[in-house]
Parts: structure tokens; C-alpha cells; sequence
């Protein structure tokens, strides 16, 4: 058993030991050794923790059963989860630590003793406070998650579900919220305690169902803020320091991913939040439109051509690549291009994908050095002086209305400049327009080439042709 | 008169805030899904909270309605802690410079 004092020592150590981990992933380098950091930093809270409550009664064979057992699954999924499905996994995780926090509120609620908050019906007025917002947040962080999770599987459909007066609903039943919390601090309900947590988890799916699958990077970094302010609202509870710094190490990490994402696409944080982009209206005259206008369609073997004729090669991936599962297929590609001495480098628009960072773990997966991949404004002044751009599994985000159309949803969207590269070869199943449910303008310029297949198989078939 | 020790962990939760937002704003945007899993995990820390509830069961009842919320969120931040960082872990191992790799 160790004091109390000491054991704060301890968990301040520990979020430092976090801080550190964050901080090494500002490398590659360093970030290994950030994640080893991270981990010495879990250790040693939870081995405080047991230190500190010194209690080693029969409960503890139990503690480490669930620990092991929770270990055992987070690592099989660990080990199992396909690159590919790291967006719904995030999510999938986020739901866990906002149904966690709920517990723990709910455990401290019920046994306030155990952690020194008081009694039963009489919980200092502080930790009531700030378990019913640890709980109220984590309710919302596990069901929104949870939705968050679906539509990333495919489970539900990634359209944005809106009802009128959905704004509303969601407003009253945000201050309801408050009111029940202020009224549980007045009379110590067990019921609006309850209560509290419900309308919460109403709250969660509300908040995500009108979100569209364009939308789904800011969703995910939102939810991510989420549970960081959630685990902080449960540290202020149980007055561990610890969980203070993560939580707000989390949260802030969180939000500023979601200004990131927001700012990729020009759109305000609001905008997003209020939902409905990307619902599927008035395409019937973009159809009559996009028959109109000619589009020169290519093979394999012409773009094999192009490249093997080029000096310098530009590849775009968008979430069409990791859908179709293309990375490797492509990483085989590139080295075909490389042994002709083609220089070639990867373009990645910071929403490409289903979440921040998404290409670029996939690339890596592929085994794609990661001094070759770019960011957007690395790279968008190279376009002019390249020759092909390879875009594959993109869309939205090469499409130069964004730059000339100041009526177009995008306007405004930083996009990669492809239309620069003398030929542009896109990879595309059809003509449909993208998430933002607009016509590419690229499809139908002079020195844009478009390849009709699945990315996967027509970069399989390049690789043929390269020989 | 004494500070209350709440304006003490205030102080600790918005100075964190600020170290959160110089920190993350240094990450590399290649490294933002690993930041977000291990964010994942670390915010997992939250299992401190239910080992305490898990553990105030008392000898006659181990399993009491507090104390089984606190193994159920003990078993949620498992998950979340191991896989969180040996996702992590496994994605950073991907990231390869071009020096790395035989010709």
C-alpha cells in the first residue's frame, strides 16, 4: 500500500509518459519508441492503482481474469484487423472507451465510498457534477461510435438520414440534459442519473445518423475529442491526474484532427455537424449532362503506354484504392515504373479516405517508403511539371471546380491540382460523381484518359502491360 | 483561505490542453491514424477507475451492482489498451524510409 501523495506522483509520471508518446509521433523515427513510452505509461497506472487501494481480497483473481481476458480479445483484434478496416476499428474502439467511462460513472454513482465522494444519496456536489458529464459525454461518445461503426462497415448505409426538426429534437434534448443534471444535483436521484444516460445515448445517434460517409474523417476525429473529454470528466471524478492529462491531451488531439478534416474540405465544423452533405438530389440533370459531353476511355495497354513514356509519375489514391484493396497491386506497379527510371511519388489530400492519415497507412502496409508520399501542399506545385497522373480510387478531391465554380458545394475545397500533369489516367468504375455528388470536371478534359474498371484489376492489368 | 483542490486539477486539465494542442499540431499528417489509435488507447487510462470500483466489493459479495459495472469497464478498456497499442505498434512498424530497403 502506497500514499496517496505518492501515488499522485505516480500517475503524473504517467502523463507525462503520454505526452511523450504523442510527441514521438512527430517522426516516423521517434514514434516507435513514443508508442513504448505510451505503454510504460499504462503500466505504471494501473500497477498504482492496485498499490494504492492495497485491498487484496478475493476480488483481485477476478480484476486480472477480466484484464486478461479484455487484453486477449484487444489483441486479437490487434493482430487481426485488416489495414484496410482501421476507420470502423477507431470508431469501434472510441465506443468502447465512451461505454467505459459510462460505467465507471455509473459504478462511482452507485458506491460513491470507494472513492472517497461521499455517501449514497449524499455524493459531494463537485463529483456529481462531473460524473453525470463524464457519463452524459461518454453516453454520446458510445452511441455515436457505434453509428460511426456501422456506416463505416457498410452495415448502414452511409447516406445521411435527416428528418425535419431534427436540429430541434437534438437542441431539446441537449438542454434537457442539462436541466436533469442540475436537478440530479438538487435531489440525488438514482432515476434522472438514469435518465441522464438515455437521452444521452439518444443524443449520440442523433447527433450521427444525418452525417454523410464524406464526412465520416471529421465524424471519426469528433468522436475521438469526444471520449478524451469524457475520460477527462471521469479523472476531475475520481481525482487522478492521470486521466486529467489524457483526457485532455485526447480531446484537444481530437479537435484539432476535426478542424484539420473540416478545413481539407472548406467546410465549417457547424456544417458538418448539422449533416445532410452528400445526399443523393438532383442528380437526374447532372446524368443528362454528363451524356452529353464526350470522354475519351482507355485500356490497360494505353496506360501502360503512357507511363512507360514518362519521366515523371504521379499517383493520386483515394478510398476507391482501399476498397478495392489496390495497394499492393499498385506498390508492384511503381516498381515496374522505378526499373525504367520514372520517378514516381504518391499525392495524398488530407481527406482522402475514411479517416486522417488513412492512405497513409495503407501505403505503408504496402510497403511504400513513406519519404515518397506526399501531402497536399508538398506536392500540388509538381503536377505542372509531370507527366502522368495516376489517380486511383480518387475523385472529389482532383476536381478543379472546386478552383473555378464558385457555385459548386466544393468551391473553395483545396483540391490537388492533377489537370496540371500533361495526361491524367483516372481509375473508375463509372461516370458517377463522388461523395459531394458532383460531376468531376476532370473526366472530360483533353489529356484526362479514364480506365472503366475496378482499381484493383486494371492496376494488375498495367503491371502485365509494363512488361 | 485555502484553494480549493479542484482549481488545482482545473489548473492541470487546461495546461494539458495546451500541451495537447503544441504536440498534436507537430505530428506528422502521415502519422494522424496511428495518433488516433494510440490516442485510443491512452485515453483507456480510464481502467484505473474501474479497477477501484472492481476492487470495493467486499469479501462476502465480490460481485455487487458497483463493483460489476467496474469489471465490465475493466474488460471494455482491455480491449482498448492492448489493442489500441499494438495496433499501433503494428502500423508503426510499416512506416519505412527508402534507405531501409535493399535494392
Amino acid at each position: 500500500m502506497i500514499s496517496a501523495n505518492l501515488a499522485a506522483i505516480f500517475y503524473l509520471v504517467s502523463g507525462i509518459l503520454f505526452i511523450l508518446a504523442l510527441r514521438g509521433l512527430s517522426s516516423p523515427d521517434t514514434s516507435r519508441q513514443g508508442n513504448y513510452f505510451g505503454i510504460a505509461g499504462m503500466i505504471i497506472a494501473i500497477v498504482v492503482t492496485f498499490l494504492s487501494i492495497g485491498n487484496f481480497s478475493s476480488s483481485l483473481v477476478y480484476v486480472i481474469l477480466f484484464l486478461v481476458i479484455g487484453g486477449a480479445i484487444g489483441a486479437f483484434i490487434a493482430f487481426k484487423i485488416p489495414m484496410t478496416a482501421m476507420p470502423e476499428l477507431v470508431a469501434g474502439f472510441h465506443s468502447l472507451v465512451g461505454l467505459a467511462a459510462v460505467f465507471v460513472a455509473i459504478a462511482a454513482f452507485l458506491n460513491p465510498a470507494a472513492f472517497n465522494l461521499g455517501n449514497v444519496g449524499n455524493i459531494k456536489l463537485a463529483s456529481l457534477i462531473e460524473m453525470s458529464i463524464g457519463a452524459a459525454v461518454g453516453a454520446i461518445t458510445f452511441s455515436g461510435s457505434i453509428i460511426a461503426f456501422l456506416k463505416l462497415r457498410g452495415i448502414m448505409s452511409g447516406a445521411p438520414i435527416t428528418f425535419s426538426g431534427q436540429h430541434v429534437l437534438n437542441l431539446i434534448l441537449g438542454i434537457g440534459i442539462f436541466v436533469l443534471i442540475f436537478y440530479l444535483c438538487k435531489t440525488q436521484s438514482t432515476n434522472i442519473f438514469w435518465t441522464v444516460i438515455i437521452i444521452s445515448f439518444l443524443v449520440g445517434v442523433l447527433l450521427i445518423i444525418p452525417i454523410g460517409g464524406a464526412d465520416m474523417p471529421v465524424v471519426i476525429s469528433m468522436l475521438n475529442s469526444y471520449s478524451g473529454w469524457a475520460a477527462a470528466g471521469i479523472g476531475f471524478t475520481l481525482e487522478n491526474t492521470a486521466l486529467i492529462i489524457t483526457g485532455a491531451l485526447v480531446g484537444s488531439s481530437g479537435a484539432i484532427l476535426s478542424y484539420i478534416m473540416c478545413k481539407a474540405m472548406n467546410r465549417s465544423f457547424v456544417s458538418v455537424i448539422l449533416g445532410g452533405f452528400g445526399a443523393e438530389n438532383s442528380t437526374d440533370d447532372k446524368k443528362e449532362k454528363k451524356d452529353q459531353k464526350p470522354v475519351k476511355s482507355g485500356n490497360a495497354e494505353d496506360a501502360a503506354f503512357l507511363m512507360k513514356n514518362a519521366s515523371s509519375v504521379i499517383i493520386v489514391p483515394g478510398y476507391g484504392m482501399a476498397v478495392a484493396q489496390a495497394q499492393h497491386a499498385l506498390r508492384e506497379m511503381v516498381d515496374k515504373l522505378k526499373k525504367n527510371d520514372i520517378k514516381v511519388t504518391y499525392a495524398i489530400h488530407p481527406v482522402a479516405g475514411r479517416m486522417p492519415g488513412h492512405m497513409n497507412v495503407l501505403l505503408a502496409e504496402a510497403n511504400v517508403p513513406y519519404d515518397e508520399v506526399f501531402e497536399l501542399e508538398d506536392i500540388n506545385n509538381d503536377f505542372a511539371n509531370s507527366d502522368v497522373a495516376f489517380v486511383i480510387g480518387a475523385n472529389d478531391v482532383t476536381n478543379p471546380v472546386a478552383k473555378t465554380d464558385p457555385k459548386s458545394p466544393i468551391f473553395g475545397m483545396p483540391v490537388l491540382d492533377v489537370e496540371k500533369c500533361k495526361s491524367v489516367l483516372f481509375v473508375k468504375r463509372s461516370l458517377s460523381p463522388g461523395y459531394a455528388g458532383i460531376d468531376n470536371e476532370l473526366f472530360y478534359k483533353d489529356n484526362t484518359l479514364m480506365l472503366f474498371a475496378d482499381a484493383k484489376k486494371m492496376t494488375e492489368d498495367i503491371v502485365k502491360n509494363l512488361d | 483561505m485555502e484553494i480549493d483542490p479542484f482549481i488545482f486539477r482545473l489548473s492541470i486539465f487546461i495546461l494539458s490542453i495546451f500541451i495537447g494542442y503544441y504536440v498534436v499540431w507537430s505530428v506528422t499528417p502521415s502519422l494522424h491514424t496511428p495518433l488516433m489509435s494510440v490516442t485510443n488507447a491512452i485515453s483507456s487510462v480510464i481502467i484505473v477507475g474501474a479497477i477501484i470500483a472492481a476492487l470495493a466489493g467486499t469479501s462476502e459479495s465480490i460481485f455487487n451492482t458497483s463493483s460489476i459495472f467496474g469489471f465490465i469497464a475493466i474488460i471494455l478498456a482491455a480491449i482498448n489498451i492492448f489493442g489500441g497499442f499494438l495496433v499501433t505498434q503494428r502500423m508503426l512498424q510499416m512506416y519505412k524510409k527508402k534507405k531501409d530497403k535493399k535494392k
